[in-house]
């Protein structure tokens, strides 16, 4: 519009037309969008006319919300598969320093960048004249305990839980976003002229013996490298898959946990956690989303019967323009 | 591919002109070029730089190339950049906003490494964006004027060639200084030229110079003195003269210089010869002139400057918030460096969370601060809203295209429309609060209707003129159709005229008038074609029909003077030689042209008439000899008494009434009548017994009359240069003294009895506003002798009239009482409201003249100071007058003017009226106008001192704060005097009346501020005999010390600098030219556009403008401190949540568009409803849209609506295991929503422009995220929003979140919305409800509005007492009065008013039996 204005000649007065060019009429064009008369939906906002909505709201959120709350709340219950996820505190994941500090090229499997890694993994980037691979301050903080699951049953041998390794990243990460250098030689051979991460203690083609869940595609590796959006965060570590419909995936019982003591946290006073539980169309378990909707739904509701009381003793003067001042 | 070669051309030329010219200026020497002739002692003095132009010719070579070679030469180049230095230039340009350097700044700052935020290419994005919109439109704004460069050219014209030696087809661009050029009828003149040959055997040639000045009327040039006697075209080759004049300058009305012949004979130069670039030439054959000023040089181009710009006042508001912003913004960033700062000393040796630099070394806690408020100030920088100010701009052009396509303010008659020339203050519109408005033209139509005249001391209250005019009123919308309307003998015959004018004229000349407007000033000279109209009267104008008592005595003079030889008749009454003089002096005292409508423009030749009534010629000089010479001795009032009775006058004898009213001396008469008569003095001529038996005779008299010197007359047009001049010569050829030809040498007029006197023109001193008159120098016919005519201002003329007589104490006593009686009908007229003209003449003998001659020859020589020296030599032609008469000339009012004034004082607009005019004129304008209605209090200050003036100013105050006693403290002086007492509706509206010389003493310093607080209690002010300066004073005056919105609007060019002074100015495109169009901001054709303009498009486009505003800073805040939010979760490390380039284009794409839409379409209340409620307009007044609370309000909606859109998030995600652009996206997400359906709630209207935009905003979001999340797997490290997107498009809890969020942040500003709605709804929301009713019911619900409204009024109104506005408004006479009286008393006052003031308003209720409201 702006443009189609800025020819006109009015503009700055220039001359309006051309010599030779008979003078044109100026009268201007009777449309409506011309003469500002188009259609136009003018909502007035008094109490008479907003009542429905928040009955409306009102009445869909409250249902929503109880539907949420009861599906989070059911939750608890281990059926289906289990996730089993660790849990940090006080871990600032999402520092800007910290969350640059890699190379999605290097981690894309380009060999250039292998390497030779982005400057953003700086001082991560190089140990000992070799390119650190993979680099950055993201990967050389990898969470590396091992949690092993037990289940003690009635016979003293503990009976070990099967937890699966795979499945535990986005399929999009695993099989597009991550890879490793390509080539056709052994893993150890594509990496070969890099370094392992400081604080490392194998590099990275040893992270799985599965040559599937090696290298860059390890999916521990690649949860690790979603940072986590707060400070206190959990992160999937294994699934355990359910055997068959009879049983519960974990039965009741008594279960042992076996930690492999890597990572310290103490430093920065967080905590480690391991966490248990299934999951439903709504992600884990969280009682806010449920409350909130129902607070909302009835709040709606109570301004609903406000409004109509408004409505009734105003509706004489807000209806019509002859408000007594 | 000529662009930078042409612009390196132009410069080098520049740079060596400039050098060159300095060079000439040293070593030129004057005297050397001085002439050694006779003239040398009077060598005018010389100041200043001067340029020396020598034909370009074969002769000259050597000095053509020494001086002329140095000038410009004609090509034009109005473009700002080429295509070589847009880039740099626009950037250089558009680096001078403070916005736009703030923005670099941050660029700048993201290249430091250490506090680097963004990648660094994405900071630069938003200032690219900008700067590019910016340079697009520069471009094509540039790209336009270039083209019209280019045509403008390569114009073709004909120039003298050296090698052919004749002369040659060239374009204007080739033109150069000292080429001889010769035009043709009707082509546009390329340069600035000397005229030096023209085919009119008087040496004259007309222009049309509507292309500079928009004044379509002809004005004549002469042929340099000492050619125009030359029968032969000038021949270049024989033209061996220099000519000397003034460096170029921008000054139209000034050229001084002086051609020097070979034999070193000066010949001076003024604007008379000069032809300008951009006229046209009109009525002449062929011209030949050498051009002086080319190209850039001529005074067209010089006058051309841009269009303007101003800041407006919501436009500083907003920047005294971006500062606020600013403020905020650096108290962000310091919270975050302090955090940042805190947290880091936790973990100073956790390699984890501070990670050390390439080197190994860890930064210590303050210094990563310190780095942090940098970071954060890249980080938050959209708090300062960069794209409002590309914005604003946006939504300034469509508001002004919106304002442009109004088809309210289309001039059908005109074929014109308002003009917005001022590009960025249309919101201003909305909040005038003081409206000064000029008279003439502006309030009236200028088109002056001549109504009465007063000649030797009678009035000729012209009766049935003033039928006629009523007629014409009904008939005044429709006067380009044919209705036959029964107004007098002559009227059809002169619509029939008029039409023929008109036609003739809508041929091809509109080529050339476009043409010539395309080469001239390049600006706002688009008014040509309706102007071209304008040029003639008309019929309402031309069509006089004659005071059947003047006729009668006209009628006299015939058979008296041709019959000399009637021995009786020995002493013709001085009352006649007076009324032969006075039209005499109505016909020839003015600079009129004539033109024959049938030869369009083509001057009609004395030839034709000359030689007619040869040997009565020679016995009407005799007889005037004679009378002239009886005159000057002593005649006795007597004997002129008996002559009279006998006269073989058929009318006269048949009517012995009328008879003996007019054979009496005109003293004795009017003293008798006054005797009988007490209560109305001259009004009994009008009697309405005499009246019917009178206006029977007249006719029948005027139509007999008319029969002969009809066929001619009718055939003529009359052009004068202002628009009362030629009402004059109307009014004298309705009584057959017509005009017939005027030429700089003579003027021939058709008196009927007396047959074609032929005047030779002496001299004529034109008219200029420091001496309020001109004057013609003529010899006469009859008497041989040298008589002066002066027409001007009565005041001025009142004190040059002749006091001391010789010839005798009863010549001299009649001259007084004349004088006495003339004064009084002036005084009469004005209370009409007429513009009032006094008529007089001096005879000089020989010497006398001779004498003077040769003092004014000196004057107009000179090239300095030339102005003074024929200020001072018209002083000494102009004195020892003999007044003849006075005329008063009807100014009428525009249409709709009353109803404009009342519905802006409705809206609270303060309307000050700013006039030229006397003081009784300016009054009863105002009344007429409503300006001032009846029942107002009335205060006059018309002091002679300033002491008297405070006097008179403190006693007005006083009894105003008296009466206001409910009030005490509002009345007591404030320390600031924008804090005045502001009167409440609990006072009766008062008017104020100051004539120029009081508002001289009351704007100096002292009296000041008790003038203001004066005028703060009168509602409206009328300011008469002001000079354009003080016009400015007093806007200044308001303007700065009420710290309130001005709006000047004017029509003339008397009116310029007030338009300039104020906020706003407006311009009339009217009658008087170009002058105040060009100066203004927006330019209008009728006053009462005023009202739409101001009320509706003033409104919607504050109104808008300031909602779009709030709504930017509301929505950049709310989305920034997202970010902020965050920052308390990832240790103020200055992360962000989300990925770059959404953020970036979630301001630039996402949600640019609809506040523009909003800004550009929103509209609170219809166009209807805001017209008739003019109320409503006080919101914008009180800048009810955008106070500092509702800024501070907005922001914190902002803050309150990103923190629930931060929280509510993040306790869904809590503890879970979301990654940072994941928790990012349905926040983002959310906030597209929370502020785009604000803006919904926000908006009163939406139409299908403002769904298609929000829908389309969303889309393009949602497009943008999925495509980039599909496509972008490596790219944008770190933040890398692969797949996310999709993700959440499959997960129900994304879309729960987004609906909860916008859901509760937007619940308190809806609740708020809609309890404003029902509880207390402002005027404007109770406005919108009228919207909704049907017809009858907005009938109804205006109804109850009004009544509620005056319910709420303390005062009363006296509605139906209000009164005719026309005269009888109490005016004092000059001595200063202090009038508050009521309106009773001065309804008394009206007995003595001339009946006459009846005709003067037919449309308005007669004043009869007024009763005026007690109360006051």
């Amino acid at each position: 519009m702006a443009m189609n204005y800025s020819a006109k000649d009015e503009v700055d007065g220039g001359p309006p037309s051309a010599p030779g060019v008979t003078a044109k009429n100026r009268r201007p064009d009777n449309t409506a969008f011309k003469q500002q008369r188009l259609p136009a939906w003018q909502p007035i906002l008094t109490a008479g006319t907003v009542l429905p909505t928040f009955f409306i709201i009102g009445l869909i959120f409250i249902p929503i919300g109880i539907g949420i709350f009861v599906t989070s709340n059911n939750i608890r219950e281990i059926e289906g598969n289990v996730f089993m996820y660790y849990g940090l505190s006080n871990f600032y994941q999402n520092h800007r320093r910290y969350v640059k500090s890699r190379d999605d090229s290097q981690l894309n499997g380009d060999s250039s960048a292998l390497h030779n890694p982005s400057k953003e993994c700086e001082p991560y980037r190089r140990n000992e004249d070799k390119p650190i691979a993979p680099c950055g301050a993201i990967a050389n903080s990898m969470f590396n305990d091992t949690l092993e699951l037990f289940l003690v049953g009635n016979d003293s041998d503990p009976m070990p839980i099967p937890l699966k390794k795979k499945g535990i990243a986005w399929w999009t990460d695993k099989n597009v976003k991550f890879r490793n250098p390509p080539g056709e030689e052994s893993l150890e051979e594509r990496f070969q002229g890099t370094t392992k991460p400081v604080n490392w203690l194998n590099p990275v083609y040893m992270l799985d013996s599965d040559p599937d869940n090696n290298g860059f595609i390890n999916e521990d590796f690649i949860v690790w490298m979603r940072t986590a959006a707060l400070p206190t965060f959990r992160k999937l570590y294994r699934l355990i898959e359910r055997k068959s419909d009879l049983h519960p995936t974990l039965p009741a019982g008594r279960y042992y946990l076996n930690i492999t003591y890597n990572y310290p946290v103490h430093s920065f006073d967080g905590r480690k956690r391991m966490i248990l539980s299934t999951i439903s169309w709504m992600g884990g378990k969280n009682p806010f989303l449920g409350i909130a909707y129902i607070t909302i739904g009835s709040i709606s509701f109570l301004l609903g019967v406000v409004l109509l009381v408004i409505n009734h003793k105003y509706r004489n003067s807000s209806n019509t323009a002859d408000i007594t001042i | 591919m000529t662009g930078p070669l042409q612009w390196a051309r132009y410069h080098w030329q520049r740079m060596i002109c400039g050098a060159n010219r300095d060079d000439n200026d040293r070593s030129y020497n004057y005297s050397s070029l001085l002439p050694c002739g006779g003239k040398s002692s009077q060598t005018p003095k010389l100041a200043g730089k001067h340029r020396i132009v020598v034909p370009h010719l074969q002769s000259f070579k050597d000095e053509y190339e020494k001086f002329s070679g140095t000038y410009m030469n004609n090509r034009i180049r109005t473009t700002k950049y080429t295509l070589l230095n847009f880039v740099p230039r626009n950037l250089f340009e558009q680096f001078h906003r403070a916005a736009n350097l703030y923005f670099l700044f941050l660029v700048v700052l993201n290249w430091v490494p250490l506090v680097e935020a963004f990648q660094k290419e994405i900071t630069m994005l938003p200032l690219v964006v900008v700067l590019t919109i910016i340079a697009i439109k520069d471009g094509l704004e540039d790209y336009r004027k270039y083209k019209i460069d280019k045509l403008i050219n390569n114009l073709i014209t004909k120039v003298y060639s050296r090698k052919e030696k004749k002369y040659m087809d060239q374009c204007w661009k080739d033109v150069a200084v000292g080429d001889f050029i010769r035009l043709s009828c009707n082509e546009v003149i390329p340069a600035d030229m000397v005229l030096l040959f023209s085919t009119d055997p008087d040496g004259i040639c007309h222009i049309e110079t509507s292309g500079l000045d928009g004044e379509s009327n002809l004005k004549q040039r002469q042929v340099v003195r000492g050619y125009a006697e030359q029968d032969s075209e000038v021949d270049p080759e024989k033209f061996f003269s220099r000519i000397e004049c003034e460096s170029p300058n921008n000054d139209l009305n000034r050229f001084r210089g002086f051609l020097e012949h070979s034999n070193k004979e000066r010949v001076g130069l003024s604007k008379e010869n000069l032809l300008l670039r951009g006229c046209t030439i009109r009525n002449t054959e062929a011209v030949v002139g050498i051009v002086v000023y080319a190209g850039h040089e001529t005074k067209a181009m010089l006058n051309n400057s841009g269009p303007r710009y101003k800041r407006s006042k919501l436009e500083r508001r907003a920047n005294t918030d971006v500062l606020w912003c600013v403020l905020l913004l650096v108290i962000m960033c310091f919270t975050g460096a302090l955090g940042h700062g805190i947290w880091l000393s936790k973990y100073e040796n956790m390699l984890f969370f501070n990670i050390p630099e390439t080197d190994g070394h860890v930064i210590s806690p303050v210094l990563a601060g310190f780095y942090m408020f940098w970071t954060n100030i890249i980080l938050l920088q959209v708090l300062i809203p960069i794209s409002l100010y590309v914005s604003i701009e946006i939504v300034k052009l469509g508001q002004i295209y919106f304002i442009q396509s109004d088809l309210d303010f289309y001039n059908e008659k005109m074929d014109s429309t308002v003009q917005c020339r001022a590009l960025n203050i249309t919101e201003d519109l909305g909040q005038i609060q003081y409206l000064f408005s000029d008279k003439t033209g502006t309030l009236t139509e200028n088109k002056m209707v001549f109504r009465r005249c007063s000649v030797a001391g009678f009035d000729y209250c012209h009766e049935e003129n003033a039928k006629r005019l009523e007629t014409y009123k009904d008939a005044v919308c429709e006067d380009e159709t044919f209705a036959d309307t029964p107004s007098g003998s002559l009227s059809n015959m002169a619509k029939l005229r008029v039409h023929r004018c008109r036609t003739v004229h809508n041929g091809p000349l509109n080529h050339l008038a476009g043409n010539c407007l395309a080469a001239g000033s390049g600006e706002g000279t688009s008014e040509v074609s309706h102007s071209r109209q304008a040029a003639f009267s008309s019929p309402i104008e031309t069509d006089v029909v004659p005071d059947t008592r003047l006729l009668d005595k006209f009628s006299q003079i015939t058979p008296q003077l041709l019959t000399p030889s009637d021995e009786r008749v020995q002493d013709p009454p001085l009352e006649t030689l007076d009324i032969i003089d006075f039209f005499i002096a109505l016909a020839i005292c003015n600079t009129v042209v004539v033109s024959a409508p049938n030869q369009p423009r083509q001057k009609i030749r004395p030839s034709s008439l000359s030689g007619i009534h040869i040997k009565s010629l020679e016995e009407i000089r005799n007889l005037f000899q004679r009378l002239s010479a009886r005159r000057s001795s002593s005649p006795s009032l007597a004997s002129r008494k008996e002559p009279s009775f006998g006269v073989p006058n058929a009318f006269v004898s048949r009517l012995p009434l009328f008879s003996r009213m007019k054979l009496a001396s005109p003293v004795e008469e009017e003293d008798t009548q006054m005797n009988e008569n007490p209560e109305g003095s001259s009004d009994s001529f009008c009697h309405e017994e005499i009246e019917k038996e009178l206006s029977d005779v007249g006719l029948t008299n005027g139509k007999v009359e008319s029969l002969h010197g009809q066929s001619l007359a009718s055939n003529l047009c009359y052009e004068a240069e202002s628009p009362d001049e030629a009402a004059l010569v109307y009014a004298a050829r309705a009584y057959q003294c017509t005009l017939q030809s005027r030429t700089p040498e003579q003027v021939v007029v058709d008196f009927a009895a007396l047959g074609p006197l032929t005047f030779q023109i002496l001299h004529i001193l034109p008219f200029d506003s420091v001496r309020k008159r001109m004057s013609v120098v003529v010899r006469h016919p009859l008497s041989n002798q040298v008589v002066v005519y002066t027409k001007g201002a009565d005041s001025v003329i009142m004190e040059l009239l002749s006091v001391d007589s010789p010839d005798g104490a009863s010549l001299e006593k009649q001259q007084m009482i004349i004088r006495e009686k003339t004064q009084r009908h002036l005084d009469d007229y004005a209370k009409q409201g007429l513009r009032t003209l006094c008529i007089a003449k001096k005879v000089m003998n020989d010497m006398e003249y001779a004498e003077w001659l040769k003092n004014h020859f000196l004057a107009e020589t000179s090239i300095d100071n030339r102005e003074e020296l024929l200020l001072e030599s018209a002083m000494r032609l102009e004195n020892k007058l003999t007044l003849l008469g006075a005329t008063g000339i009807e100014d009428r009012l525009q249409e709709g003017v009353p109803e404009s004034i009342e519905a802006l004082q409705k809206a609270g607009i303060k309307i000050w009226m700013l006039t030229g005019d006397k003081q009784e004129t300016a009054v009863n304008i105002a009344y007429a106008c409503k300006l001032l209605k009846p029942d107002d209090r009335l205060f006059i200050l018309n002091t002679q001192s300033k002491d008297a003036c405070e006097l008179l100013m403190s006693t007005m105050l006083n009894g105003l704060q008296k009466r206001n006693q409910a009030s005490p403290e509002q009345a007591s002086l404030t320390e600031d005097l924008c804090q005045l007492p502001t009167p409440q509706g609990s006072e009766l509206p008062a008017g104020l009346i100051i004539t120029g010389k009081t508002l001289e003493f009351a704007l100096q310093e002292s009296l000041q501020r008790q003038f203001l607080e004066l005028t703060a209690w009168c509602q409206a002010v009328v300011c008469c005999r002001a000079t354009p300066l003080q016009k400015s004073e007093v806007v200044k005056l308001v303007r700065n010390h009420l710290r309130v919105m001005t709006l000047a609007i004017g029509d003339g060019a008397n009116d310029v600098s007030m338009i300039q002074v104020a906020d706003i100015g407006i311009g009339i495109s009217g009658q008087e030219g170009m002058q105040a169009v060009m100066a203004s901001d927006f330019a209008i054709s009728q006053f009462r556009h005023l009202s739409k303009l101001l009320l509706v498009h003033g409104h919607w486009c504050y109104t808008r403008l300031s909602n779009m505003i709030l709504y930017f800073f509301y929505k950049n805040v709310a989305y920034v401190n997202l970010l902020f939010w965050y920052q308390f979760f990832c240790g103020f490390s200055g992360t962000s949540m989300t990925d770059y380039w959404v953020l970036i284009f979630f301001n630039l794409l996402f949600t640019s568009v609809p506040p523009i839409i909003y800004g550009v379409l929103e509209k609170d209340v219809s166009a209807e409803t805001l017209m008739l409620l003019p109320e409503l307009y006080k919101s914008g007044q009180k800048s009810e849209a955008y106070l500092p609370l509702t800024f501070w309000i907005t922001l914190l909606d902002a803050f309150y609506q990103s923190l629930i859109c931060f929280f509510v998030p993040y306790y869904t995600y809590q503890g879970s295991d979301i990654d940072i652009f994941t928790f990012g996206n349905p926040l983002n997400t959310a906030a597209l929503f929370i502020i785009l359906l604000h803006l919904v709630i926000e908006s009163k209207s939406l139409t299908w422009i403002h769904m298609l935009v929000i829908v389309g905003s969303i889309l393009s979001y949602f497009f943008f995220a999925l495509t980039f999340g599909a496509m972008c797997v490596t790219c944008n490290p770190p933040s890398n929003p692969y797949w996310i997107m999709q993700k959440h498009m499959l997960d129900p809890v994304f879309y729960l979140v987004c609906v909860l969020t916008t859901s509760i942040a937007l619940l308190p500003r809806f609740i708020y919305r809609v309890l404003q709605g029902s509880l207390f709804p402002t005027p404007i929301l109770r406005a919108k409800h009228l919207d909704r009713l049907t017809p009858e019911g907005r009938t109804e619900a205006l109804k109850k509005w009004n009544v509620a409204g005056k319910m709420s009024d303390v005062k009363s109104k006296f509605a139906d007492h209000s009164t005719t506005p026309s005269g009888g408004r109490p005016v004092s006479g000059p001595s200063s009065v202090f009038a508050m009286k009521s309106a009773a008393s001065r309804a008394a006052g009206q007995e003595n008013l001339p009946v006459c003031e009846t005709d003067l308003d037919p449309d308005m209720p007669k004043a009869s039996g007024m009763v005026g409201p007690t109360k006051g």
